[in-house]
Parts: C-alpha cells; sequence; structure tokens
C-alpha cells in the first residue's frame, strides 16, 4: 500500500486555459495563502494529465504554489480523487457503501466485472475502462450508483449498468441520474409533498 | 499564571503552560511519544490522556491548555485503561523484533509497554508490514516499527526548515517517507534519530555495532565548529561507538549536527599512532625519545627569531597554552593560531566573541549577517536564527554571497562597501537595525580572513557603535568562529608577539629562510608546500595536511581523547573529558610539550593538568569561570581603512570536510557524496 | 404531516429551475436589505429563538454558535466556512439542496455571514459533487451579477465574498477543523481542540463552519419568524428536517418533514413503506452510518429528533434513515460500515488509525461467524478503547455502529459463530 509516484519523463505545465483558469482559483483566497488552490490545481492537472497524476505534474503544482514537493504529494496520496497510477479513458467507479449494498450494489459489482472482463481496482488492457470500488458517493437514496467519470448513474440494476458500460463501448454517452422512472430524490411514481409545484410530473 | 490541581496537588504554572507541563510540576509523571518541547504539539499519540474535570472525555493532557482552576487527575482506572488501550493499539501493528533492534534499551514504546502494556496480545490479525524507506546514508528505516508520532515530520519542517519529510497515505496505510526517498537535505538530519520514539528511525553507521546498555557513556564538548556543542561520547572498550548530544539550553539546546554526530569513525582512520622521524627524506617509525632527540639537535643553538609555531582550529586551550609558553621560553615571537588568516585582534575579546550569546539570538530583533554562512559555519547558530525566523518580528539582511539559510533573509548584496554605506546611515537597513531594541550583527572569517579584514572589522565595529548594537545590557556585536580552538587560543595570546610573524609571514619566512622551524599544533588547513625547506615538528592527530612536510611527526589525542578546556565563540568556557585512550603510542597533547620542553632544555612549569590549569587560569583568569557565558568589555579593534569592493567569500566552502577528523571520515564521505548525488539529479531533472 | 406551506425547500427534486428568476419567485432573495438591515443581534437572537440546531449531525445549537464569533472585528478577515462535503452514508440532501435550491444556501450564505460579522464564504463541496458544485458556481455568479453578493452586497454597505472550494475524496474533511486543514491546502486531518475555530479558524482566522442545510434554512426563518419555526416540531427539537429513506423501502426519497415525526410514519407516508410491510423490518439506523442502529421494536414508536432518537441510545445525525428489512445480513451491512470508517480514517491519531482496522478485521470474520465468542468482548472493549479516546469525532462514529449491533443482534453474532463451528466441526469429521 505504499505511495509510489511515476516518473515519466514528459515534463508537465498547464495549457493557456487551464493556466488561465488556475489564476481564477488562486484568486480566491488570500495572496499569502496561495497553497489553499492546491486541491483545484490538482485536481485540473490530473484532468489534462489523462486522469492521473505524475511526478512531473505533482511537482509542476508545487512550484506553482512555491509548496514543497511533499506536502503536495502528502495531498495527492491522501485524497482518493487523485490517482498516481495511470487510470482508463473510462473510469467506472462502483458505490458499495451499506446504503448501496443494501440495494444490490454486489450485483453492480459483478455486472461491471462481467462487461469488462477486469475486476475491482484493474484496467482493461486496451487501456479505456478503469473499474474502482469507491465509498459512499453521497446519492443513497438513489442506490445503488456509479459514475462513470464523475458523471452519477443512479438506481441501477445489473441489466442497466451492463447497458451503460456497452453503450459507453459505443462511445456514446448514456442519459445520467436515476435509471428508473423517477425525478431526481423523489419517491418513484411521483412526490408525496409539494405536489402543487412538481409541475406535470407528479 | 494558572493554579490549577493534579492529583490533589495545587501547582501554578506559566501562562500558556499546557496541562502535561503542570503535570510534570505537581510531579505527575504522564507518558508520552508524540509530545515533544521543542516541536509543535500534535497530540495524536493519545497517551498522554488524563481526567479533567468537566469534561466527558480523556483530555490530552500535551494540546490542553492549563487553565485556572482545572482539576486533573492522571491516576484514575480511566486514565490507566485510556493509556492501556492506546499502548495496546500501538503494539498491533508494532513488530516485535526489540532483540534485534538498535532502539533496544533506549526506546519509549518499550520502557511504557512496561508500564502500561498488556501481559498478551488480544489482535489476532495479520500485523501490517510496511516497505522500507530511503532516507539516505545516515539514517536506517525500519518503518514497519513506526508508530506515526511526527516527531521526524515536525523536525524536519518546523527545526530543521528542511521540508522534505511527510506521511503518505492515509488511516492504517500512512507512511512516513522523503519525498521520492530521497536523502534528507539537512545537515542536522541526524537528530530525528534521537527524536524517534522507537527504532523506525535509527543511526545507520551504527545499525548493529553495539548495545546501548554496554556504551560507558561520557559527556564532553564538540570540536567541529566553534559553538561547542555539549556532547555525549559513547564508547565500547576504547572504542567510539556513536556521539549524541547533551541538552544545553544556552548553547545546542538539544539538537547536534550531522557532521558533530557522524565524525567519530574519523577518530579511528589515518591515525597517527607513533612518533615518526624523517630519515633521509622519509618518515621513519621512530621512539618518542628519538623524536625528541631529532628536534633537540636541530633546534640546538637556533636563535628563537628563526622559530615560529602555528596552532590548529581543534586544540584544546591547555595544549595551545603550553605551546605558547614553549615558544616564550624558546625566545621565539611567531605563533598564530589564525590558520585562515582572520584579522582578528586578540587585545579586545569583545571583538572576537559572539557578544549577544548563542541564546541572545533569542532576544533579537533585527540581524545584519556579515560574509558569513551560519548553516554551515555554526548549524546551532543557524538553528537559533530560524526558530527566531519563525517567531516573526525578526528582520535579518545578508552581505554576502546568496545563501539558502532555511529561512527568510533580505539580500543587500555581496558588496563588502555596503558595510560604510550602513555604517553612515545611508542604506535603508541602517535604519532597521537603528529602529531595533535588540539589534545584532554576525560577521564571518569569510569577511576577516582577506587583506581588508582588519577595515571589515573596524566597518562593523562602526556599524555596531553607530547604530545602537552596544547599549545598556545588550551587545549585538557578533563574531561567528568556525574554530573550536580560535577563541581559547586568542584569550592566552597565541598570536604574533611584537615583532613577530603571523601564519602568511611565517609561511613566507619559511620560504625565504627566515624561518628555519615550525611547529604545527594540529595545523591542517594551511598549504604546508611554503614549509618544504624549514624544519617541521607536527604534533596532531591525522596523516592529513600537516604531516606532509613534517621532520618530526609526534601523535597526539583527538577531542575525545583528552580532557581540555575549550572556549566557544561566545565566550564560553567549557571542559571536555576523555572518553577513550589515544591509539597506540600517542599522547595528550600537554604531556607531549611537557616532555619536549624538557628534552630542549626548558621545562614547563608544571608536572600535571591540574598544575597546567592553575597557571593558565592565574594568567587568563576568565578561564576559571565555567560553564558561564562572560561578558566582555567593549572597546577599540580593527584596523579603520578602506575596505575592497571584492565580494565576500565564505569560510566553509565544503562542509563536511572542514577538519582532519571529518575528512578522514567514511561516513561523512559518503554523506557528501549522496547530497551531491541527489543535486545532481535533481538539476537532470528540472532542466 | 407538514403542510407544503411549511416546508423551505420548496424545489427539493427539482422540478423547477434552480435559476436566480426561478429562486425568487419562490421567495429567495425577497428585499434580503432589510434582514440585514435589522442587525447582527436581531439575526442572532432570531435564530436562536427559532431552535434551530445544527443539521450536519451534531445538533448544536446554530445562533449559540454564531453568537460565538467576535462582536468587535479587529479589521482583519473572518470566514463563514460551509460544510458540504456531504459523505455520511445514508445522507444527500445536501445534494439536492444545492442543485436545486442552491440559491437559498448563497443567500443563506449573505445572511450568516453579515450576523457573524466574516468577510466571506467558502463552501466547501465534496469532490464528487461534480455538477452540483457546477450548479452552485452558476448560482453563485448569478448572485453577484444581480449584486446580491460582493461588494455592497443587496445594497447593504456590506461588502461580502462567496466561494465554492472542491474537495477530493475524503469523508474526514465532513469534520470541521478537517475540512479546514483540507481548505488550507493540507491533508484533511482534524486539528486539536481547543482552540475552537472561532478563535483560530481558517488561517488562524475566527470560523464558523455550518452544515449547508442549517445555512440554507435560515433566510426563511428570518422571513417568517422564529417563531414560526419554532412552532414546528417539539422543544428543543424545532423546525424542518430534510430526511433522507435509502435502503429496503418500497420508495427511497429525500423529504422534508417536521423535526418529531414518528419514524413509521416518514417511511410509510413517503418511501412507499418496508419493503414487504412493517413487519418485515429488522432494523434502522436512523441518522446516518455512524449512528447506532434500532431495531424494530424500538423504530415502531420512536421519533424522529434529536431528545427521542437520544432517548434510545441512538441519535439524529444527519437524518438519514437507512432501513434493513429481514433479508438483511445484519452483521454484513454493518461489517461493511467498519470498512468504510478504516477507509476514511485519516491516520493521524493512534486510537482510529490502529483500532478502525481492527475492528473491521474482526467484524469479517463474525461475518462468516469465524471467531470465538469471547471476541465479541473484546470487540466491544477495542470499541471503547477508541471512543471518546480520539483527537476527532471519526472514532466514536467508528464504535457506535458495532455497539449497536452488539447490543441489539449479539444472539445472531454469537449464532453464526456456532455455525460456523458446527460446519468446520462436521469438515473436520468427515
Amino acid at each position: 500500500m505504499s505511495v509510489h509516484v511515476i516518473e515519466t519523463g514528459e515534463s508537465f505545465a498547464f495549457t493557456p486555459e487551464n493556466e488561465a483558469w488556475a489564476k481564477t482559483q488562486l484568486a480566491k483566497y488570500p495572496p499569502e495563502r496561495k497553497a489553499s488552490a492546491v486541491m483545484p490545481l490538482l485536481t485540473r492537472a490530473q484532468e489534462q494529465r489523462g486522469g492521473w497524476l505524475t511526478k512531473e505534474a505533482i511537482e509542476y503544482v508545487a512550484d506553482y504554489l512555491a509548496m514543497p514537493y511533499i506536502r503536495v504529494l502528502e495531498v495527492a496520496s491522501f485524497y482518493t480523487m487523485y490517482n498516481l497510477k495511470p487510470v482508463g479513458r473510462h473510469v467506472i467507479e462502483v458505490c458499495t457503501t451499506t446504503p448501496c449494498w443494501l440495494r444490490g450494489s454486489d450485483e453492480i459489482v459483478k455486472a461491471c466485472k462481467k462487461t469488462l472482463g477486469i475486476g475491482l481496482g484493474e484496467t482493461t488492457p486496451d487501456g479505456e475502462f478503469t473499474l474502482l470500488e469507491v465509498e459512499c458517493a453521497g446519492a443513497c437514496v438513489n442506490a445503488p450508483v456509479a459514475a462513470h467519470n464523475g458523471t452519477y448513474y443512479e438506481d441501477l440494476t445489473a441489466d442497466s449498468a451492463t447497458k451503460i458500460i456497452e453503450a459507453l463501448k459505443r462511445g456514446e454517452v448514456p442519459k445520467p441520474g436515476p435509471q428508473v422512472d423517477r425525478q431526481t430524490s423523489a419517491p418513484v411514481g411521483g412526490p408525496t409533498t409539494l405536489k402543487a409545484t412538481t409541475g406535470g410530473n407528479a | 499564571m494558572p493554579k490549577l490541581t493534579v492529583d490533589g496537588i495545587e501547582v501554578e504554572v506559566p501562562a500558556g503552560a499546557t496541562v502535561l507541563q503542570a503535570c510534570e510540576a505537581a510531579g505527575a509523571e504522564v507518558p508520552r511519544f508524540c509530545y515533544h518541547e521543542r516541536l509543535s504539539i500534535a497530540g495524536n499519540c493519545r497517551m498522554c490522556l488524563v481526567e479533567m474535570e468537566k469534561s466527558p472525555k480523556p483530555v490530552a493532557s500535551c494540546a490542553m491548555p492549563a487553565g485556572d482552576g482545572m482539576v486533573i487527575r492522571t491516576n484514575t482506572p480511566t486514565v490507566k485503561k485510556a493509556r492501556e488501550g492506546v499502548m495496546e493499539f500501538l503494539l498491533i501493528n508494532h513488530p516485535l523484533d526489540c532483540p534485534i533492534c538498535d532502539q533496544g534499551g533506549e526506546c519509549d514504546l518499550q520502557d511504557q509497554s512496561v508500564a502500561y502494556g498488556a501481559g498478551q496480545s488480544r489482535f489476532k490479525e495479520n500485523k501490517r508490514a510496511v516497505e522500507e524507506k530511503y532516507m539516505g546514508p545516515l539514517i536506517k528505516t525500519v518503518m514497519t516499527r513506526c508508530i506515526h508520532c511526527t516527531r521526524c515530520i515536525r523536525f524536519s519542517k518546523e527545526i530543521a526548515g528542511v521540508p522534505e519529510l511527510g506521511a503518505l497515505g492515509r488511516g492504517e496505510h500512512m507512511e512516513v517517507t522523503t519525498y521520492l526517498e530521497q536523502t534528507l537535505h539537512s545537515e542536522v538530519s541526524g537528530n530525528v534519530i534521537d527524536l524517534c520514539p522507537v527504532g523506525a528511525l535509527t543511526s545507520r553507521p551504527y545499525a548493529f555495532t553495539a548495545r546501548s546498555w554496554e556504551l560507558k557513556k561520557t559527556e564532553t564538548i564538540d570540536v567541529m565548529d566553534a559553538v561547542g556543542g555539549n556532547i555525549r561520547v559513547d564508547a565500547r572498550g576504547n572504542e567510539v561507538m556513536r556521539i549524541l548530544p547533551r541538552v544545553n539550553e544556552a548553547v545546542n539546546e538539544e539538537w547536534i549536527s550531522d557532521k558533530t554526530r557522524f565524525v567519530y569513525d574519523g577518530l579511528k582512520r589515518r591515525r597517527l599512532d607513533r612518533p615518526y622521524v624523517r630519515k633521509a627524506g622519509k618518515l621513519t617509525e621512530a621512539s618518542w625519545a628519538e623524536a625528541f632527540d631529532a628536534i633537540a639537535k636541530k633546534l640546538k643553538g637556533m636563535s628563537g627569531d628563526k622559530i615560529a609555531a602555528i596552532a590548529g582550529d581543534l586544540q584544546d586551550v591547555e595544549s595551545v597554552y603550553a605551546l605558547r609558553l614553549l615558544m616564550d621560553s624558546l625566545g621565539a615571537p611567531h605563533r598564530d593560531c589564525r590558520q585562515d588568516g582572520a584579522k582578528l585582534d586578540a587585545t579586545s575579546r569583545a571583538g572576537y566573541l559572539f557578544n549577544s550569546g548563542i541564546a541572545g539570538i533569542d532576544e533579537a530583533d533585527a540581524c545584519l549577517l556579515i560574509g558569513v554562512n551560519p548553516r554551515h559555519e555554526a548549524t546551532s547558530v543557524n538553528l537559533r536564527l530560524r526558530a527566531r525566523s519563525r517567531r516573526g518580528g525578526f528582520a535579518i539582511a545578508n552581505v554576502g554571497p546568496t545563501l539558502d539559510l532555511t529561512y527568510p533573509v533580505q539580500e543587500l548584496g555581496n558588496d563588502p562597501k555596503l558595510l560604510q554605506a550602513i555604517a553612515g546611515g545611508a542604506h535603508p537597513f541602517a535604519e532597521v537595525l537603528k529602529a531595533a531594541a535588540k539589534p545584532m550583527l554576525i560577521v564571518g572569517q569569510g569577511a576577516l580572513a582577506r587583506a581588508d579584514g582588519a577595515a571589515v572589522l573596524a566597518a562593523a565595529r562602526e556599524i555596531a557603535d553607530k547604530l545602537g548594537l552596544v547599549k545598556d545590557g545588550w551587545n549585538g556585536f557578533n563574531v561567528l568562529h568556525t574554530a573550536a580552538a580560535r577563541v581559547g587560543a586568542l584569550d592566552v595570546g597565541f598570536v604574533p608577539k611584537k615583532g613577530g610573524r603571523d601564519v602568511a609571514g611565517i609561511l613566507d619566512g619559511a620560504t625565504s629562510g627566515a624561518i628555519e622551524a615550525v611547529f604545527l599544533l594540529g595545523a591542517d588547513e594551511i598549504n604546508t608546500d611554503s614549509l618544504k625547506d624549514a624544519f617541521v615538528v607536527y604534533i596532531g592527530t591525522h596523516g592529513d595536511e600537516g604531516v606532509r612536510h613534517a621532520d618530526v611527526i609526534l601523535p597526539a589525542a583527538a577531542y575525545t581523547e583528552k580532557p581540555g578546556t575549550y572556549v566557544n565563540t561566545e565566550g564560553l568556557v567549557q571542559r571536555g573529558l576523555k572518553a577513550v585512550f589515544a591509539p597506540g603510542d600517542a599522547r595528550e597533547d600537554w604531556t607531549i610539550l611537557r616532555a619536549l620542553s624538557d628534552a630542549l632544555g626548558k621545562t614547563l612549569p608544571f608536572d600535571s593538568l591540574s598544575e597546567l590549569r592553575a597557571k593558565l587560569c592565574s594568567e587568563v583568569p576568565h578561564l576559571a569561570v565555567i560553564d558561564e557565558k562572560p561578558t566582555a568589555a567593549w572597546g577599540k579593534f580593527g584596523t579603520e581603512g578602506a575596505v575592497e569592493a571584492m565580494p565576500f567569500t565564505l569560510a566553509v566552502t565544503d562542509y563536511y570536510r572542514t577538519n582532519p577528523i571529518c575528512r578522514a571520515s567514511c561516513i561523512l564521505a559518503t554523506v557528501k557524496d549522496a547530497m551531491s548525488g541527489d543535486k545532481t539529479e535533481a538539476t537532470g531533472t528540472h532542466g | 404531516m407538514l403542510s407544503d406551506k411549511d416546508r423551505i425547500f420548496t424545489n427539493l427534486y427539482g422540478f423547477q429551475p434552480w435559476s436566480l428568476n426561478a429562486a425568487k419567485k419562490r421567495g429567495d432573495w425577497d428585499d434580503t436589505k432589510a434582514i440585514l438591515d435589522k442587525g447582527r443581534d436581531w439575526i442572532i437572537s432570531e435564530v436562536k429563538e427559532s431552535g434551530l440546531r445544527g443539521r450536519g449531525g451534531a445538533g448544536f445549537p446554530t445562533g449559540l454558535k454564531w453568537s460565538f464569533m467576535p462582536k468587535q472585528s479587529d479589521g482583519k478577515p473572518s470566514y463563514l466556512v460551509v460544510n458540504a462535503d456531504e459523505g455520511e452514508p445514508g445522507t444527500c440532501k445536501d445534494r439536492d439542496i444545492i442543485r436545486h435550491d442552491p440559491h437559498k444556501l448563497v443567500e443563506g450564505c449573505l445572511v450568516a455571514g453579515f450576523a457573524m460579522g466574516t468577510t466571506a464564504a467558502y463552501i466547501y463541496i465534496r469532490g464528487e459533487f461534480r455538477a452540483e458544485a457546477d450548479v452552485l458556481e452558476a448560482a453563485i455568479a448569478e448572485a453577484y451579477a444581480a449584486g446580491l453578493i460582493g461588494k455592497n452586497a443587496c445594497g447593504s454597505g456590506y461588502d461580502f465574498d462567496v466561494y465554492v472550494h472542491r474537495g477530493a475524496g475524503a469523508y474526514i474533511c465532513g469534520e470541521e477543523t478537517a475540512l479546514i486543514e483540507s481548505l488550507e491546502g493540507k491533508k484533511g486531518q482534524p486539528r486539536l481542540k481547543p482552540p475552537f475555530p472561532a478563535n483560530m479558524g481558517l488561517y488562524g482566522r475566527p470560523t464558523t463552519v455550518n452544515n449547508v442545510e442549517s445555512i440554507a434554512v435560515s433566510p426563511t426563518i428570518l422571513r417568517r419568524g422564529a417563531k414560526w419555526f419554532a412552532g414546528l416540531g417539539r422543544p428543543n427539537n424545532t423546525g424542518t428536517k430534510v430526511f433522507c429513506i435509502s435502503g429496503h423501502v418500497n420508495k427511497p426519497c429525500n423529504v422534508e418533514e417536521e423535526m418529531g415525526i414518528p419514524l413509521k410514519e416518514l417511511i410509510e407516508k413517503h418511501a412507499g413503506g418496508v419493503r414487504g410491510g412493517w413487519d418485515n423490518l429488522l432494523a434502522i439506523i436512523p441518522g446516518g452510518s455512524s449512528v447506532p442502529l434500532l431495531p424494530k421494536s424500538v423504530c415502531d414508536e420512536v421519533l424522529m429528533d434529536f431528545d427521542s432518537l437520544r432517548a434510545v441510545q441512538s441519535c439524529l445525525g444527519t437524518a438519514a434513515v437507512i432501513v434493513m428489512d429481514k433479508s438483511t445480513d445484519i452483521v454484513r451491512a454493518i461489517a461493511r460500515l467498519s470498512k468504510f470508517y478504516k477507509h476514511e480514517s485519516c491516520g493521524q491519531c493512534t486510537p482510529c488509525r490502529e483500532g478502525t482496522g481492527w475492528m473491521w478485521r474482526v467484524m469479517e470474520r463474525l461475518v462468516e461467524g469465524r471467531a470465538e465468542k469471547s471476541e465479541i468482548d473484546t470487540l466491544l472493549e477495542v470499541s471503547k478503547q477508541i471512543e471518546g479516546h480520539t483527537i476527532c469525532a471519526l472514532g466514536d462514529a467508528a464504535a457506535w455502529p458495532i455497539q449497536g449491533l452488539m447490543r441489539h443482534f449479539r444472539p445472531e453474532v454469537e449464532r453464526r459463530i456456532d455455525a460456523y463451528k458446527a460446519s468446520a466441526g462436521k469438515t473436520q469429521a468427515a
């Protein structure tokens, strides 16, 4: 479980757009508190770098914020959304914490493994898909939940999860949110409250 | 001053004290792992939990500020249970490898487990194993033993100012490491070995060489720089196994440099362990009698004006004094202790001391550095400066080469002429010094060891005079020495007598033939090429520079091998003790000089060290005042004159190779390589 | 049942747009200046009188918390920090507030921030809520553009900034001082207290950290009056609350209800009842994963508020109701929570770092029954060695679910141990 950082030899620098964006992030914090921007900057560096943080990206962010490298690596290794090793173009994260588990997350994991032919924590040989188990995604009344590159797919079944992955494989973007007929976190079949203001959906 | 009750005992503690300190004041012992009085409070080990009235949960006493009227209990079943609980947690994943652990016998975890450990483990799962981490050639890691107290991390960040240690990951997978397992780029890294409460960080060179309980511990004084760091030399038989710091709040607190700590293998290499006499151009082993005889023969009838002596940087005061007496009796005016040629003025003690005292840095509020790199010339002084800088309200400016001192410094430029601008009030930093309540300056040997050194010294004195560095109860004029022997040698007047030559003059004289015999007392920091034609007597410890052209070698004792007096850069007189015997036929320096004087028919007037010291102290009374920082009277010194524009160079350019002992140390050579190795690598990737 | 006219979050499900225009139609930002004009003291005393207690889990009186901030500014910044790091398993209420009613939160920031004399608000939102954070940032931009926040907010003469800070995956950042550390660009490791954030918080400045819901309800309380809010629910447990009902119910959902609603009524009215009927109920975790579970017998009668749940040795927590029917492997359900806490322990202090892993490993064996019965007591002792001995409450949160399980389902755990022994015996005999 030791943390290992991968050096690729490819230098890293923000694109001009990301550089401009980084400035807007720094503007949120007092000038002498640049380190506050380390999380957003790491997140953006990770996005730019294809989903994971290389040694070069970590050091770039550290230099950008005048932080010691070790402090930035501490942050990068503490928060689970930072990846320190390569991930696929599609990252599928399945929540398996108790509320999702009660509603069948085991089946979702099984369906994902089967459809992708990989286990949890693995990446398909073509480098397309990475399958991860995550802790509570915070969408528990729409359990079970999985995310594709950060977009939530909710009220999943083994069947709908399989269909979503297959659609992704075809390059399609499946409709996010609940995969059953329901409005966000309202009960299936329509809300029990606020019926006057819920439009035609109620 | 809050008053509180600990186990029924009322105590009053200073404002800002913690409950833990209050407990100690009340005589209640509180176990701890993460807490360390010189580091920030982490409160993470949870071993110091105590009960506090009105608090539903036990509190971490290290982190709880002592408050008036608090009622604390440290001896209740709840407290005992809490500590036993923490102990159990610490032990479940700690390997039970005490028999092969170098911390064994001096391990906080081991000690506390005697008090709070259970008889057997209830943990039936597999123990965690942690991948080893490389931290360089000095620190051996067994990270499975780490209890995550973060002392080492806090030390590197707060004290050393080299934020390279951290804890990666989280939860039970949190691991302490340096960034990418690089060598810690700090000259005080070894202190983490002492700080580590368990055997996670131990000394790599010391690994498996001894058990702590079989070592004889001798309290003595370090000579690697002019700070006079307080050390403990641990020896087994006649071999120094390791060197550790001792606490001296006014000097080194409880830190020592890696050079001080790891130089000890240099005491065993390249040692001069018998006398030598040059015969037909070749150094040949000789008896003491043969060696003395050779000297006596050579000096017989030689005019004192042709004899010179240079005292080295690591010498005890006694040996320098004895040599001076010998030179006096030979009528030789040419003697000097300033191997580097520093234009120090021996007539005014305040002119060559670190007058504010090292601890005085804590009180200072402005500082001007002049041609000095305290990080390499006196690490303890640099740690003090850093600590003072961290507290804020301390303006530090530098006239000299740009440096990384681990704290922010305003770089004024490396132009010696700035000194006169500052003294004259024309430079903005003059205002800073003037406005400060306790301003100080630190002038380094690099600034003084140049042709215009005396003028630089005078300019520094002028700054002190004109900008209020010397006032009632405060003297902020500070000379930082690099040689442990220097202040003591100046104190006993080991400088040219009237008409005598200084080091440069002696070397010139030896080349020209004006000087025919030269005594080198541990003097290895000069270029002895000039001494080719002179008759050279080397009294010292190592086969280093001093022996290259020596005609007679008299093997002497290193600092761990003799009792000796040392006067540090602030003028503090300290005495070291003998930890081991000098190797082979080598003898304590003063006895060599005493015996030599006999052979020369100029018998020195003492037969024992105590007689020598009595004579010394009657001549230089302040040397009798041990362990008390003296104050020296302010007066005129230096020579007013033009300061050259030529930039300052620094006294220490090769930190790990400043004297014959560290040059003989393989350990320090490895450190130097490891550091520079990393640097090359860093340059490569940083482009 | 709460009537619609008393509901605060009238767009909880997002049937209407979240935009400023739509929010204004719902009553948000309606003469906010008038509220500010009544002054800091009035706002704080009104919130105190409303009886509002923090909606993030601990239930600390919100008005009282606000009153801890310095009355007089020293001219340097002080901060309101909004805890939108929603991650307590079972809980997903702040998500709805942020994505469907963000202006309630932004307006709440202004009102609360003003009441405490703070200079800016940072809303720390969990990194996984990308879409939600996008909405929130857009809503803040709308509010800036309309002059509602920023310089001279709402024409009040008061300058107030609101910033969004995204997390990156750490449950512990929901702990207020860990959140502050994270906001400062460090690992989310809770700080020692004292000093408390109100004295030394973000950047060493006075700071108050509030939950999203606590802040988002405050403008409505101030508009409709403390008495209105205090009139809902029960004394000391006033107002409305967004409940999250997950697990084995027919229609999992979020719903805003009155505090003190009977648990059974909450589930049957809004979540379509327990799967297979109320009698098929095994147990309920009533306030997010940290709180001890309740067996059906308790669920029959218990009211959903702070004091009622405290009385049955559980907590309201975040009011996230996790329902488990009789098909549930209750030991595994709790073991999975133990894994969660082990995963989310920051690693800083000993009992939690070492203890959460220990407890999880034992729990995994208890799922199979592969243990000695004496280990149940050892496990409970270990949980007690963690509880109350750590820097933050994560240790307690890891201990309580296990304590709750053993309190109510110890016979089941013992049955498994017996069964495992029996089957192992058979295997050996065979």
